[in-house]
């Protein structure tokens, strides 16, 4: 059922984007995902104290001078919440990015070649399927040693099947279409062939399941992160600073803010995500939540 | 002629759909629940293989060298007893035959040692399971009852306030992350309002129940002891509600979009001109169809509850395997963390192995494919 309608989305993508753009749950989003992405280019501006420096009253309450609070090193918290931005936000974004490249095209060659080049790439992503995904990502990223990087790579093992199978999916419809057939009877290359004919048709779906998958993404990383398993400290990495806000838990700002700042921008890229998705067709809905974790 | 008494039918004498194919076909076509059945089974199997290759090889990617984690210092500086150690381990043989060699102790239960506790890992395992398949089990009952309740209800108020509060909540459910909730929790109804009890699985002092299904709970309950009954049950609500807030965001919106996809089919209008109570079709008509893409998201939630536990245990103080898996985790104790990643797979895979024969007793079409 998805196949056929792959071309016609892309097609009313253009025409129904606005429409979700006016959308209150998209705009309160899109304002709020923006705004982060401001915070991270302009923390050392707007935070008001040095991140790393330990120089403030330990363990102190919110207040006047330390708004969120300090945590057990005596560092500004919110400092640190607006400076984690710069770590978690481009580390999210390049996940994902870097899992549309790989999947899709993993998922692409999947669908066009088809035969075992498919059951290759497609039995490697059901391998994956078969953990829960912080289960795998938590093994991959021990096996790894622990480090931001690695917690990154540990995602990406994770992430880039749910766009295989999607990409997969959609190519495998369009494949057979006369436009694709006519343009390899002109006698176009494989991969001109996936380029100009397939990818444009693929595209809109797509990138409606990386938007989803931005806050999967930022919760799975800041989770590896609270377990231990991604930034090491002093790096004002949200997750962790969860995690050093679990030891000293009846000073409830130092875990809560960070929190709030991963809920924030996972929300902020559900609304959009999830907007986007209720405008194109409900039936990529399923396609795109197949893989939901 | 309701749609609930079509496929029993199937199921028992399975003539009717399939007379058509019986025809061409042999004993395995004359049985197609039968060879879905295989089909799924064969498919699970190859999969568990790929599971134990998958830790295997990534036990073996370790820079580190297993002899130097398991000798005391000094052994580490005699080569001989360096080899020895390597031969008595399998360790100086090529890599495939020590996969066999992995594979043959895993069928054994041989699941190595762990570094941390220093005993099997194992032992650790058949610990710790049932406290998380209580938690768990718990969480996803909550997620079921809940969730496919919002979803009917914003299903049924499309567009109408109370779906977009159910909207926005789920979101809400979605984006939250599960560690910091359960440190949120914890301080708010343990510390601050003193409602929740405190960590772990039933209160300090009281006697766990005789062991029979080693979920405290249904022990409680099967020896009669009520008193132990209530202090488990209260012990277990807060983690297994923030355990289940994600999944109950994720079945709310699935819900939602599946019951929605069959109130529009003609047979429901057809039954609501032909005036029937809205009970009636709602839960004849409606739901059933409705339930099979609902169980399969039913069986990825589970996978994201399994997820959940290893960063909800750690901070509910919880004996379970998430909990292990967060201490071998952060002190890197590998074999513990592939014996968890290991068990938990599977686990997972029986789950959607479950999920893929209901959803063949549920929707002929999809053993009849």
């Amino acid at each position: 059922m998805i196949r056929r309608k792959t071309a016609l989305e892309s097609r009313g993508l253009t025409r129904r984007l606005p429409e979700a753009w006016r959308q209150p749950l998209a705009i309160v989003g899109g304002v709020v995902a923006l705004a982060w992405i401001v915070v991270a280019l302009a923390a050392p501006v707007l935070a008001p104290h040095d991140p790393l420096a330990q120089e403030l009253p330990r363990l102190a309450p919110p207040g006047p001078g330390h708004w969120f609070g300090t945590d057990q090193l005596g560092r500004d918290i919110l400092s640190r919440v607006l400076w984690g931005a710069r770590v978690s936000i481009p580390l999210t974004l390049l996940l994902v990015a870097l899992s549309v490249l790989i999947g899709g095209l993993l998922g692409a060659c999947a669908g066009y070649f088809g035969r075992w080049v498919d059951e290759t790439i497609m039995r490697l992503a059901d391998l994956v399927f078969a953990f829960p995904t912080i289960i795998l990502a938590m093994v991959v990223a021990a096996a790894l040693g622990a480090s931001l990087g690695n917690a990154v790579l540990a995602v990406l093992v994770v992430a880039w099947p749910a766009y295989a199978r999607v990409t997969r999916g959609l190519v495998l419809g369009i494949r057979e279409r006369e436009f694709v057939v006519s343009g390899r009877l002109l006698g176009f290359s494989a991969w001109r062939s996936l380029r100009v004919d397939v990818l444009p048709n693929v595209t809109g779906p797509v990138m409606v399941l990386a938007t989803l998958d931005i806050g999967t993404a930022l919760l799975l990383l800041s989770g590896l992160s609270f377990l231990g398993l991604g930034a090491k400290p002093p790096s004002p990495e949200w997750g962790a600073m969860v995690a050093s806000g679990v030891e000293v838990f009846d000073s409830w700002w130092v875990a809560t803010f960070p929190g709030l700042a991963i809920l924030t921008v996972v929300l902020a890229f559900n609304f959009l995500g999830d907007t986007l998705r209720d405008a194109l067709d409900p039936r990529t809905a399923r396609a795109i939540k197949e893989r939901a974790i | 002629m309701s749609p609930t008494s079509a496929p029993s039918r199937d199921r028992d004498g399975g003539a009717a759909p399939t007379g058509r194919k019986a025809g061409r076909g042999g004993a395995v076509r004359r049985h197609p629940f039968a060879r879905f059945l295989v089909r799924r089974i064969v498919t699970a199997l190859l999969l568990a293989l790929g599971i134990t290759l998958v830790t295997f090889i990534l036990t073996n990617l370790v820079p580190g060298d297993p002899a130097a984690a398991n000798l005391g210092q000094r052994a580490i500086g005699d080569p001989a007893i360096v080899a020895q150690w390597r031969a008595d381990h399998g360790l100086d043989k090529p890599l495939p035959q020590q996969y066999l060699m992995h594979l043959s102790g895993l069928l054994q239960g041989d699941f190595g040692q762990s570094q941390q506790s220093h005993r099997p890992v194992a032992d650790d395992l058949a610990e710790f399971v049932p406290a998380t398949l209580e938690l768990a089990g718990a969480a996803i009952l909550i997620s079921l009852v809940a969730g496919v309740g919002f979803g009917v209800v914003a299903a049924l108020r499309r567009d109408r306030l109370s779906d977009h509060i159910l909207r926005v909540t789920s979101l809400f459910g979605i984006s939250v992350p599960t560690f910091w909730l359960a440190l949120v929790a914890f301080y708010v109804f343990f510390y601050r309002l003193q409602i929740a009890p405190g960590s772990g699985r039933i209160d300090p002092g009281m006697t766990p129940p005789p062991h029979v299904t080693g979920l405290y709970t249904v022990d409680a309950a099967l020896s009669g002891q009520w008193d132990v009954f209530a202090s488990a049950a209260g012990h277990l609500a807060t983690p297994a509600l923030v355990l289940a807030l994600y999944t109950i965001g994720l079945l709310t919106r699935f819900t939602r979009s599946a019951v929605l996809e069959v109130l529009g089919q003609d047979y429901v209008r057809a039954a609501r001109a032909k005036g029937l109570p809205g009970r009636v079709i709602l839960f004849r008509y409606v739901l059933r169809p409705a339930l099979v893409p609902i169980i399969t998201v039913a069986g990825l939630a589970f996978g994201s509850l399994l997820s959940g536990t290893v960063l909800v245990e750690a901070i509910f103080a919880w004996p379970g395997v998430g909990q292990y898996a967060y201490k071998s985790a952060t002190s890197l104790d590998l074999p513990a963390v592939m014996g968890v990643g290991l068990v938990v797979g599977v686990v997972y895979l029986v789950i959607n192995l479950v999920v893929d024969v209901l959803y063949g007793v549920i929707d002929p079409r999809v053993r009849l494919s």
